[in-house]
């Protein structure tokens, strides 16, 4: 025993293992697990192949490419695969892809924060050159050549003369591979670089597309097992602290098909504090079930909280000169302050905001030789698992979720609760269980995006800025999800929440510059919030890009050469390789772009028009995507109504692994800012959120869609995230451009009509 | 209960105050049309009842006996409908959980009005909520289609 831990310890922790039992393809992974073997065709005959295992290909030559992320819209598979196959050298037609279940040796699992892309580009490339080399290996053999004088192309292996070759198919059904790359090996692996890719850099049709037009797409919600009862949650009377004190039965017990009622007066730390999930044998008895039940609630210390009451304490929050940790620290902001020629302090807010995923929380639970099984499209079994375990009380591998395409994912689904209330509901009951939100009850049990107050007070001279404080007050979302990801403030006095204050360490040179991010803890109480599509920086550039513009004018400079005399890419803001290289170079470089194809400052305009820009770096500082966005929007003097008529996207996304792939999410991410700009509101009464469905809460319809231009800006830097940025620089690019068209600053979100007429007003 | 769904009559056993969507998602398994809202808001549950789109969220079972019910799954044989060939073509979803909706409910209009205007497109498909929010590609698709319904 003790030998056969020395002999596995002595195995690198990134070493790749490429093998085959004879005949049978090719599994390529990665050993993670202490119970790691040291040759993958061992491994394989003794069937406890258990490593991170990317990519197999079977005996015909195909491949597959095991995804460890959700498809929530963004085509990622289809991304991830590319950059296999381009080393790979395989023909597309031959590549599939597949969601594993999850496991611990995937480690942390998550599809969030724009990362896919930018996190597996390097080592899906060397996947997929450890398979190529191990390919080349095997077929020069077979063709009595010398490995260093053979390539591979498009599933095959040649000579260097091109005389003879082997397809990937003849290779791998009638050879045995056993290959171990160590990690300096896989490190010294020459990659492609820009400019010589054949599969990178192209427009493939998305690999989950063909099922999405026909219906056999399926979804978490498309799962059936046998036996299955339907369950559905009744609304809480406050989205935290409600515990239902009794129910009443009598009426849903006369409803044919009603099974019963789970009620948990517990509930479950940062999810919830209790609740009542009715249960029938099909869906139409469940839901009838919860209209007919009577519960008797306890509402909680909660009841009493409004909108105002959190808005009311972010105040007073922010006038505390000791609340908060500081996030940036540059210089002196109070000796840049002082004397300075011009000084402006504006306030800016956003409301509660709803992920507002089209398919509701769903999931289906049932156990099986004592795992429980969850069958939900997710984006973080890491969270789900450990949760949903913690729940039940049972170790982490006696839960497993199974992956599924998500009918809208937009942070909301890397929340545990469903898992979590489907397993709880699964045990009650003894039989499987499909739990489906009903969509008020998504809408009110969302982690909402937190409302948001910030105050920016600045100073200027001779057109620099000599000074920036800025104060991000909010409610902490990874401070509930996550809080062992909290890093230290730049003081060491305390943890900040990065993702409810990123964005706010920009890239303008102001020497003197300040940021406090302060947690509203009342505001968590009542309203535990979440990651909704770009966090924090779609609140921390609203109020950095519309203050920008502020100062501009304030100072009698446009606000476009204002932004530039302050992208010098000088000191930090040069930029770091491999994500950042470049620094505010590459941001001042998006922005000329954006104002030169939108026709900033020449295209003529008509009365009450007016165009607007903003530039930003989302999501976070050592990943940034450089963003820039020029709206041009008509504005109704009289009715205050805008009218956004046309918005010119630019994204410098260094590399682009699917170009048009891209486009799509620069699109939907920037009009879903759009329609959190101009459309959403939630707002919160006695505990509760007061809009219940699309009636009240009113996204973007298809009538309100502006024409929308993406540019595309590529240099072969490495591939950026692309899901997110472009949800944050719309907004402030639009309240920009209504100033410009009317005179009217808007400085709180979202932008009504109401708010531009009292701007109107002011002005 | 009789239903004739995708042109094969269907027996259901289930209370006449089913909601249609349910029927079709439980006790049939076509899961190509989708819950969205349960109030006829957001589109994601469009069939078609003899020919025209409906939110099947809001139809009782009992109110759909006699018709002609069809789903995303019968919309065209193998996909191949043009609005299907179009929103192919265009690559419309994102998440596609709205997509069966938008299509059931363009091929409706379509059927209607095989060469629509602009203004007309954004009438008859503004029902149809996709968070994804794919709207300008909808809108391209939607006339490509038509294209494709005159032999373009």
């Amino acid at each position: 025993m003790t030998k056969h831990i020395k002999k596995v310890s002595g195995l690198s922790r990134r070493e790749v293992l490429v093998g085959s039992a004879a005949g049978a393809g090719l599994v390529i992974g990665y050993s993670v697990l202490p119970n790691a073997v040291d040759s993958a065709s061992k491994a394989i005959a003794a069937g406890n192949w258990d490593h991170q295992q990317f990519l197999t290909m079977d005996a015909d030559g195909k491949a597959t490419v095991h995804v460890t992320k959700c498809e929530i819209g963004q085509h990622v598979g289809t991304a991830l695969a590319q950059a296999v196959a381009e080393e790979l050298e395989i023909d597309w037609n031959d590549v599939r892809v597949d969601y594993p279940e999850s496991h611990a040796k995937w480690g942390l699992h998550i599809t969030g924060g724009s990362w896919s892309v930018n996190w597996t580009f390097d080592r899906n490339s060397r996947i997929g050159a450890s398979a190529r080399i191990a390919l080349i290996e095997a077929g020069s053999k077979m063709m009595k050549a010398m490995p260093a004088n053979c390539y591979a192309k498009n599933s095959r292996v040649y000579t260097a003369d091109g005389s003879k070759s082997v397809s990937y198919k003849e290779i791998l059904s009638t050879n045995t591979i056993d290959r171990t790359f160590s990690e300096e090996e896989m490190k010294s692996i020459k990659l492609k670089s820009f400019g010589e890719y054949t599969i990178v850099g192209q427009s493939k049709q998305p690999l989950d597309l063909p099922s999405k037009l026909d219906g056999s797409a399926k979804y978490g919600i498309d799962v059936f097992v046998p036996n299955m009862v339907y369950a559905i949650p009744i609304q809480n009377p406050t989205r935290y602290g409600a515990i239902p004190k009794a129910v009443d039965e009598s009426a849903a017990k006369k409803i044919d098909g009603y099974v019963g009622a789970y009620v948990n007066k517990e509930g479950f730390t940062r999810v919830n504090t209790g609740y009542v999930v009715a249960i029938g044998e099909t869906y139409w008895a469940a839901e009838k079930a919860a209209k007919a039940l009577k519960i008797d609630w306890d509402l909680g210390e909660n009841k009493n909280i409004s909108s105002d009451t959190i808005r009311d304490e972010s105040i007073r929050l922010q006038q505390d000169p000791n609340a908060g940790f500081l996030w940036v620290l540059e210089g002196d902001t109070d000796k840049g302050m002082k004397n300075a020629q011009n000084k402006h302090t504006a306030v800016y807010e956003t409301a509660i905001a709803y992920h507002g995923c089209l398919e509701p929380m769903n999931g289906v639970a049932y156990e099986k030789d004592g795992i429980m099984h969850i069958h939900s499209g997710h984006q973080s079994f890491t969270f789900a698992v450990g949760n949903t375990a913690a729940a039940l009380g049972v170790e982490g591998d006696k839960v497993v979720c199974h992956q599924y395409y998500a009918g809208g994912g937009f942070g909301r689904r890397t929340e545990p609760d469903l898992h979590v209330l489907v397993a709880q509901t699964c045990k009650h009951v003894g039989r499987p269980v499909k739990l489906i939100f009903s969509r008020e009850q998504d809408m009110m049990f969302d982690f909402h995006r937190s409302p948001t107050y910030q105050v920016i007070e600045g100073a200027e001279e001779f057109g620099r800025m000599t000074a920036m404080n800025h104060d991000v007050v909010a409610g902490w979302s990874t401070k509930r999800a996550a809080p062992g990801f909290m890093p230290d403030s730049v003081d060491k006095k305390g943890k900040v929440d990065q993702f409810s204050t990123n964005g706010s360490d920009h890239w303008y040179d102001i020497p003197n510059h300040k940021v406090r991010s302060i947690n509203n803890e009342l505001s968590d109480k009542a309203l535990p919030v979440g990651f909704l599509r770009a966090v924090a920086p779609s609140w921390t550039f609203w109020a950095v890009e519309s203050y920008l513009d502020e100062m501009a004018k304030k100072s009698g400079r446009d606000p476009l050469a204002f932004r530039l005399d302050h992208l010098t890419a000088a000191g930090k803001n040069a930029g770091t390789p491999p994500n950042s290289v470049g620094g505010a170079h590459r941001l001042r470089n998006a922005l000329l772009v954006a104002a030169g194809r939108a026709g900033y400052g020449v295209k003529p305009l008509g009365k009450n028009e007016g165009m607007g820009m903003a530039c930003v770096s989302s999501q976070e500082r050592g990943s940034p995507t450089w963003t820039a966005c020029v709206a041009e929007v008509k504005v109704d003097p009289n009715s205050g109504e805008v009218e956004v008529k046309k918005i010119t996207v630019s994204m410098d996304v260094g590399t682009a692994v699917n170009p048009d792939g891209v486009r799509k999410q620069i699109e939907g991410s920037a009009l879903y800012g759009i329609s959190l700009a101009l459309y959403e509101n939630l707002t919160m009464k006695n505990g509760s959120i007061e809009q219940s469905n699309f009636d009240t809460w009113t996204p973007m319809r298809l009538n309100q869609v502006p024409e929308i231009e993406t540019v595309l800006i590529q240099n072969g830097h490495y591939p950026a995230g692309t899901g997110e940025p472009a949800t944050t620089v719309v907004a402030p690019a639009i309240a920009n451009a209504i100033d410009n068209a009317v005179g009217a600053r808007v400085r709180s979100l979202p932008i009504t009509p109401e708010k531009i007429k009292s701007a109107m007003r002011e002005a | 209960m009789n239903l004739s769904v995708n042109g094969s009559n269907q027996v259901v056993e289930a209370p006449g105050d089913t909601k249609l969507l349910w029927v079709i998602r439980e006790h049939l398994r076509l899961t190509g049309t989708k819950f969205g809202c349960g109030l006829g808001l957001c589109g994601a549950c469009t069939v078609h009842m003899n020919g025209e789109a409906v939110r099947s969220c809001q139809i009782e079972l009992s109110d759909a006996e006699g018709t002609q019910i069809t789903t995303i799954e019968g919309l065209g044989a193998k996909g191949h409908h043009p609005v299907q060939k179009a929103w192919a073509e265009i690559e419309v979803p994102q998440c596609g959980y709205c997509q069966s909706g938008q299509m059931m409910n363009a091929a409706a209009f379509l059927n209607s009005n095989s060469a629509p205007s602009e203004k007309e497109i954004i009438d008859a498909q503004q029902g149809n909520i996709c968070r994804c929010i794919t709207y300008n590609r909808i809108k391209t698709a939607i006339k490509r289609a038509s294209e494709i319904m005159q032999g373009a």
